[in-house]
């Protein structure tokens, strides 16, 4: 019976470089992403918007719309069957607008119709009549009152303060600002996408759906169809990369009304304008932040005010505001604190979860606060930041205990010893230089800074959620099947999914079974969780699976199971000689196993912010070098230095391209990246004139990945997808002040912020 | 519709009939939609983004930016084109190898725009890279990782493997 392994090549293994399994269609074209999808007899589903930020709907009238020859047909708010409104937090968002339009881009009607271009002229041929309103474009009216209730649930969506230590405390050093942080996108790639296919009875519906929740997308679905949860399943499509933008509802309840409606398939699948009001953005925030300091520029107390802009509907502000108000302090040990934050409601399109969620204008507040300290003591903002490092066990302003691993002061050093990059030579090629391919700055106008930007970010879902995900793990002959809700976005999850599973049973082929709802939810593909949460499930299924697999063994050839254990792709009896390979141990039998993970539980925070609201935190610092034209007022970074706090590196490849995935959102942010709105409308909603970075706005990134063990997390892995692209971005504005000699307070930096 | 065009492609050195379409339709509505080539992908519709990068009598172009039907006369070539093999090439191979798929969406553009790079200039310097692929927007992986890719297939083929 024992056999010996006869591996040649490395096993693709936890701590290995382990290849996606999906790489190979996605480089020859034959990836199916939910775009590609097509079903028999399908008909394109497309969707009328509101011109408007504020308007009352007189009338809606389809008639002429669906007489147009092709048009199968035309459904408004009073088909919604339902519930009328959903949510991520609080279901405030109608389906479709009835009474109201509340922002630009809000939907109206939905047609099917034989072709996209024959949607395209049927929503030309709805006539709606809207009385327009004055729209509340300013985040500071809602919080003053001073305008009309835009919304039944009124203007302000959540109020929530910190009150922290001694309130009177104060130090000699003190040193303030008031932060303006614009409207990022995610700007995924591939546009929002779904095809949904009703049952041949009509009472239920399948969904293909590019998404990075399913369960929390069927309970909300199933609400507004008004269809039990078991009449509606959904399949994830392919995905093509997410970052908060497929968290919310945008086309699924439209998508499936009208396949029901029509009684055939419908594929919908938004353009790039109509994505830009289709989904939620980064919040807009205006933060004013007053540190004291001791003459070391030692933190002695923070001062802070947040105004995040959610536009017209709640989507995930309360945890926005929350999330951004926690992490005041940054890194930072802070014992006193007055924090006082509002999450508000406008006529500007709905924020809510991006990548970073929160923090990220967080961190550019209290990352200008700390060079601002570090210039008012004389110090290096290197010094200033190591004085002030937080270390684990130190409170947090919540009262929390920082109970995760908490290497700041090693992320800092670490970051400080990366060599800097070659000084600007006189001969420097052009596309190097500020401006790139535009080729407009001229060398010897340039000049150059380094800036410093230091994160903390927790880690899954605050505030009292049960956040949990679910794994089922097969094995049988030899080979595993792994079941999971969970969505993978681009994220490499199925990468991962199939380490966990060798490295645990000791076998080497693993398949991947459908990603759908039907089996219980894995949460969302947010909050750098799945590592933590549906790899901790995948973990617990395959090592309840390796105990069943330890007795069988164990009662075949009488051995105690507790003295197996898996060595490669064999099972050894450590005391003795006995050895099997996994796959001969399996020959024959089937063990299944379903695991749910759940994260500790955490609380919501009292009325003065007090409780332990968040699972666990991690840390990065980011160093900018940056080369700016001062005349033309454009900035090229030349290089991030980076050191994370990963716990464990589980994947390199992996690790390394979230790094600078996240470096390359972050630097948009720093210096390109703006919705503009004026008066409640988009002015830019293309990839002509909302500017993302090209490959030659990418910096050079030398990273260094500090792995010490997190003990709370299953595989001793931190969540790694926020944390690049927090502090790269203040990193890369302190760069920018640091070559000009300029305070510049918000972000993005636009041409006329440098050189005006 | 007004939907009784009628016209054939050269694609991927086959020729397809078009049939039926409306004339308004562009070089990537009717790859994918009329012609099950689903591979050349859309995300601006503009021309901004590279994701439907194509190569049109030898030049790399964006199919949304090009009416299916002025295309009649062209060779064109597809993702799906770049080899007749069901083997990867090194292209391919590398972008797998080095981490430079993640999402995957602008892949099949990035695919075809280094392919033509690489056959017009060989030994690409480290900015004629970044300049031929600066058409080709990738947001999940900062192109770190492609331009790994780009390096280990010119490394590659210097060794002559």
């Amino acid at each position: 019976m024992a056999s010996s392994s006869t591996v040649t090549k490395p096993r693709d293994v936890l701590g290995t470089s382990a290849l996606r399994p999906d790489g190979a269609h996605k480089v020859q074209g034959s990836f199916e992403f939910t775009s590609d999808m097509h079903a028999e007899n399908m008909l394109w589903g497309a969707t009328l918007r509101s011109p408007h930020p504020y308007a009352r709907i007189v009338s809606i009238d389809t008639s002429a719309a669906l007489a147009l020859s092709g048009v199968q047909c035309v459904i408004t708010a009073s088909d919604v069957p339902g519930k009328p409104t959903y949510g991520l937090i609080s279901s405030d968002q109608p389906v479709f607008a009835q009474d109201f339009v509340r922002y630009m881009g809000e939907p109206v009607a939905a047609v099917a119709a034989d072709h996209p271009e024959t949607c395209r002229r049927a929503l030309a041929l709805i006539n709606v009549v809207y009385e327009v309103l004055n729209p509340l474009t300013d985040p500071e009216d809602a919080v003053s009152g001073t305008h009309d209730p835009i919304h039944p649930d009124g203007n302000v969506i959540r109020h929530q303060r910190i009150i922290r230590g001694d309130q009177k405390a104060t130090g000699p050093i003190v040193v303030e600002g008031e932060y303006v942080i614009g409207m990022q996108d995610q700007a995924f790639l591939g546009l929002e996408a779904a095809l949904a296919i009703p049952d041949s009875d009509g009472l239920g519906v399948h969904l293909h759906v590019a998404t990075q929740w399913l369960h929390e997308d069927l309970s909300q679905i199933s609400a507004c169809l008004d269809l039990p949860t078991e009449k509606v399943r959904l399949t994830l499509g392919g995905v093509g990369g997410a970052f908060g933008a497929r968290e919310d509802i945008s086309l699924q309840v439209h998508c499936c009304l009208l396949a029901l409606k029509a009684g055939r398939p419908i594929k919908m699948q938004y353009s790039r304008e109509e994505s830009f009001f289709g989904h939620v953005h980064r919040h807009p925030a205006t933060i004013f932040m007053r540190h004291h300091a001791d003459a070391n520029g030692k933190i002695v107390k923070i001062d802070a005010r947040f105004v995040f802009d959610g536009g017209a509907y709640t989507s995930t502000s309360p945890a926005v505001l929350i999330n951004g108000i926690t992490h005041t302090q940054g890194p930072y040990k802070c014992d006193n604190a007055t924090v006082d934050g509002y999450a508000v409601r406008t006529n500007n399109p709905p924020c809510g979860a991006m990548r970073g969620f929160g923090v990220v204008q967080a961190c550019f507040a209290h990352e200008s606060q700390m060079d601002k300290i570090a210039a008012a003591v004389g110090k290096s903002p290197v010094e200033v930041r190591l004085i002030n490092a937080m270390v684990t066990g130190d409170p947090l302003i919540t009262g929390q205990i920082m109970e995760s691993v908490a290497p700041v002061a090693r992320c800092i050093t670490e970051t400080d010893a990366i060599p800097m990059p070659e000084p600007l030579g006189t001969t420097v090629n052009e596309l190097a230089l500020p401006g790139g391919s535009g080729l407009t700055a001229s060398r010897s106008n340039i000049v150059r800074g380094i800036g410093w930007g230091v994160s903390m970010k927790n880690l899954m879902y605050s505030e009292g959620f049960d956040d949990y995900a679910t794994a089922r793990c097969i094995l049988k002959d030899g080979v595993v099947s792994l079941k999971f809700a969970t969505s993978e976005v681009g994220q490499g999850f199925v990468t991962l999914a199939p380490q966990i599973a060798r490295s645990v049973l000791g076998v080497d082929e693993v398949i991947i079974e459908p990603i759908d709802t039907q089996i219980g939810s894995a949460g969302s593909t947010s909050a750098s969780r799945q590592t933590w949460m549906s790899g901790g499930a995948v973990d617990g299924a395959c090592r309840l699976v390796r105990e069943r697999l330890f007795h069988h063994v164990g009662k075949m050839h009488d051995i105690d199971p507790l003295r197996l254990v898996i060595d490669g792709t064999d099972i050894v009896d450590q005391v003795g000689t006995f050895r099997i390979s996994v796959a001969d141990a399996s020959d024959g039998i089937e063990i299944s196993e379903t695991f749910e993970h759940h994260h500790r539980a955490t609380e919501e925070l009292d009325e003065n912010g007090q409780g332990n609201c968040h699972t666990a935190f991690a840390f990065v610092a980011h160093r900018a070098v940056v080369d700016v034209d001062p005349e033309l007022g454009l900035v090229k970074v030349v290089q991030i230095a980076t050191a994370q706090d990963v716990g464990r590196v589980l994947n390199p490849l992996s690790a390394i391209g979230q790094l600078e995935g996240g470096i390359a959102q972050g630097l948009g942010l720093a210096v390109m990246e703006e919705i503009v709105m004026k008066d409640g409308k988009v002015r830019n909603p293309s990839f002509t004139d909302y500017l993302l970075p090209t490959a030659l706005d990418a910096p050079d990134v030398v990273a260094v990945m500090i792995e010490e063990y997190e003990p709370q997390a299953p595989l001793g892995a931190k969540g790694i997808g926020e944390p690049p692209c927090i502090s790269v971005t203040p990193a890369i504005v302190a760069a920018i002040r640091n070559a000009i000699g300029k305070d510049i307070e918000r972000i993005p930096v636009r041409p006329q912020d440098i050189c005006l | 519709m007004s939907a009784n065009e009628f016209y054939s492609l050269r694609v991927n050195g086959k020729t397809h009939q078009v049939q039926d379409s409306w004339v308004g339709e562009s070089l990537l509505y009717v790859l994918r939609e009329r012609l099950g080539l689903p591979g050349t992908k859309g995300a601006c519709e503009q021309g901004e983004c590279g994701s439907c990068t194509v190569l049109m009598d030898d030049a790399a172009v964006c199919a949304c930016l090009v009416m299916a039907a002025t295309a009649i006369n062209s060779e064109i070539v597809t993702v799906e084109g770049i080899t007749t093999d069901s083997t990867l090439t090194d292209v391919q191979q590398s972008f797998v190898d080095e981490g430079a798929v993640q999402c995957g969406f602008c892949t099949p553009g990035l695919i075809v725009a280094v392919h033509h790079l690489l056959e017009k200039n060989p030994q690409p310097s480290e900015f004629e890279v970044k300049e031929a692929i600066s058409g080709n927007i990738c947001r999940c992986t900062g192109y770190g990782r492609v331009f790994a890719a780009v390096e280990a297939t010119i490394r590659s083929r210097n060794a002559g493997k």
